[in-house]
């Protein structure tokens, strides 16, 4: 309603400037068209309104649900950070001294770290896999990486975790984590590495 | 035949190889010369030109292969046209050379070897050797060129050769094949990973340990079929395969909790029966003694690994390599020799893997390499030449010791690291 009175004062602002000029001057050959008021005109001016009404609404709406989106996603991708960090850490390595087999001490915090994983996924299986530098013989290597393997099995089946829940291999030094000779390789590749084979998808998250 | 040609040779070479006569003529009768054979005095013996076809290569690998033995030495001069008619001894003792061998490719497709005794001016031995229709210089071929060679080897030393024989290795963790020679290397096309490849005494059949992602397993493969077949094993952790002497057993180490030897039937299908008792630790590559009654291996028992020896039902396991004072000591690899009387194997000696042997009798220990790291020796079938992977010309390769003379030569060239190599028997005509 406000429109249409704003629309009616314009038109007789109009007028009224060309009845001034009118007075001044010499009539003007061709006089400027004069809008008057049109129905139709106001009709499309409300529909516009209306429209514009609409859409804020809708971008409002839509910007509600894309944020909504927005955290959702977000959250999904918090939780897939949580659960890939806990995999990752569930698969930190567990390292040993050369031709040693024995758990170190400074390796054990480290298994620690996976019973909880074990616990939030009853049904979790997982690998073992013994591995060795290259500096011994290659034969006996297979064999003591099932050695390393199978004592890591050994405590964590001391720490609660039933023993069907843990495969045991041994790659010997055949697949080296790093791939050079030096001291700094040999004491990364003289590890057992952890694999989940089943029972843990989707993964959940241990209890902190 | 062969001692009656040494021991005139013996008398007449007196003037020309003192040394040769010395060293043979004090063996006796029936026993084998081989085992006390002097390095030193290697008798000459001329190859002369090879009439028939492919004829300049069968001379090129009868000679190669007779210095490869290292029983002879072979007297390298022009060897002009295949000789015809009478042979002139004189002439060709004069070159140094107390054997002759002469050889043809008959028209019949065989190969015609006759040996002469230079110093008895008379023929030693002939024989002939059948192409069976093999292509020239075809594997086949080739091996029956080995095949003779070895014959001339066992006329003139009484010993046979071992130029008739492969190697099988791991090259980049895929299982390879090479005569004796050098040639003829070539993959054996088995997919995947193929480790501790062993013989099976008729060289017809090889075992070895497939590692996949799951665990490793023993296959038994038809090298003549090309069929494989996983034997029964245990769980998921089985390497280092061996078989006996007689080919009717399979042992090979397994477990999850450490690993011990089992047995099996290489062709059946029984549970593998265990045979020794580690208690948890590391156990690993088995090899038989020659009479298949006592088997050698590898344990961590006493937390470093070491050569022990057991009855072959498990019973009466002792230590072979008892560890001297040595600050860091491991052993490993054991292979019994065929004569049964050493066993070599791999010894930390420093910085680096060495190659010794033991005598089983008296525990003596030889160190049989030094150069760089030396490691897992193979016998041959002649129990004197050994097979081993080395670094002394860079990367791991496969080198041949003679265990006599310590002559060495290099066996595997090119790219990829080659190792775990296992020594053929003899391959008999098919």
């Amino acid at each position: 309603m406000h429109a249409r009175i704003r629309s009616l004062a314009l038109v007789a602002l109009a007028l009224s400037a060309v009845a001034t000029t009118a007075c001044k001057k010499k009539p003007v050959v061709a006089p400027a068209p004069v809008k008057v008021f049109n129905q139709d005109s106001a009709d499309a001016a409300e529909r516009a309104k209306r429209a514009a009404a609409d859409k804020a609404a809708a971008d409002k709406a839509a910007a509600e649900k894309a944020a909504a989106e927005r955290a959702a996603a977000e959250a999904a991708a918090r939780m897939a950070a949580a659960v890939a960090a806990a995999k990752a850490n569930f698969a930190v390595p567990v390292y040993f001294d050369y031709d040693k087999s024995d758990i170190r001490d400074d390796q054990k915090a480290t298994l620690e770290a996976k019973i909880p994983a074990f616990q939030a996924n009853p049904d979790m299986r997982i690998r073992v896999a013994g591995h060795t530098d290259n500096r011994g013989s290659d034969e006996y290597n297979l064999a003591l990486g099932t050695r390393r393997a199978a004592e890591v099995k050994r405590y964590l089946v001391a720490r609660g975790i039933a023993e069907g829940r843990i495969d045991v291999v041994s790659f010997g030094e055949e697949r080296p984590a790093v791939a050079q000779d030096n001291e700094e390789a040999w004491a990364k590749n003289r590890r057992d590495e952890f694999e989940i084979i089943a029972g843990a998808n989707p993964f959940k998250l241990p209890n902190k | 035949m062969t001692l009656r040609f040494l021991r005139p040779f013996g008398v007449l070479s007196l003037c020309l190889l003192p040394a040769v006569a010395r060293a043979q003529d004090t063996i006796p009768q029936g026993v084998r010369v081989g085992l006390t054979y002097d390095p030193s005095a290697r008798p000459g013996v001329f190859v002369t030109a090879v009439s028939g076809l492919n004829g300049d290569s069968v001379r090129a690998m009868i000679a190669r292969d007779l210095d490869f033995g290292d029983r002879l030495t072979i007297i390298s001069a022009d060897a002009g046209p295949p000789p015809t008619g009478a042979i002139n001894y004189l002439l060709y003792a004069k070159l140094g050379a107390a054997a002759l061998v002469q050889a043809s490719v008959t028209p019949q497709g065989s190969l015609h070897v006759a040996v002469h005794d230079l110093a008895a001016k008379r023929v030693l031995n002939v024989g002939d050797f059948a192409f069976n229709n093999s292509a020239a210089l075809s594997p086949a071929w080739r091996m029956v060129v080995h095949r003779a060679s070895d014959e001339v080897e066992r006329w003139i030393t009484s010993t046979r050769g071992i130029a008739a024989t492969r190697v099988i290795f791991v090259r980049d963790q895929r299982l390879w094949l090479v005569d004796s020679d050098g040639a003829n290397l070539a993959p054996l096309g088995v997919g995947g990973i193929g480790l501790s490849p062993a013989w099976h005494p008729t060289g017809r059949y090889v075992a070895y340990a497939a590692m996949a992602d799951d665990g490793t397993h023993i296959v038994v493969r038809d090298l003549v079929t090309g069929q494989g077949r996983r034997v029964q094993d245990i769980a998921s952790n089985n390497f280092t395969p061996t078989f006996s002497p007689d080919g009717g057993t399979l042992v090979f180490s397994a477990g999850s909790d450490g690993t011990d030897l089992y047995a099996v039937m290489p062709f059946g299908s029984d549970e593998p029966r265990r045979v020794t008792v580690g208690r948890g630790s590391p156990t690993s590559s088995p090899t038989f003694s020659p009479d298949g009654r006592r088997i050698a291996y590898i344990s961590g028992r006493l937390g470093h690994p070491e050569v022990y020896i057991t009855d072959a039902d498990g019973t009466n396991a002792e230590l072979l390599t008892e560890s001297s004072s040595g600050e860091q000591p491991y052993r490993a690899n054991p292979d019994w020799s065929p004569d049964g009387r050493n066993v070599a194997f791999t010894s930390q000696e420093g910085p680096n893997l060495q190659v010794m042997m033991i005598s089983v009798r008296d525990r003596r220990i030889r160190q049989l390499t030094g150069d760089a790291r030396n490691e897992d020796p193979s016998w041959a079938p002649d129990g004197r030449h050994i097979v081993f992977t080395s670094t002394r010309s860079g990367a791991k390769q496969l080198w041949v010791l003679d265990t006599e003379s310590g002559r060495t030569r290099q066996l595997t060239r090119g790219a990829g690291l080659a190792r775990m190599a296992a020594w053929s028997p003899r391959m008999e005509q098919p």
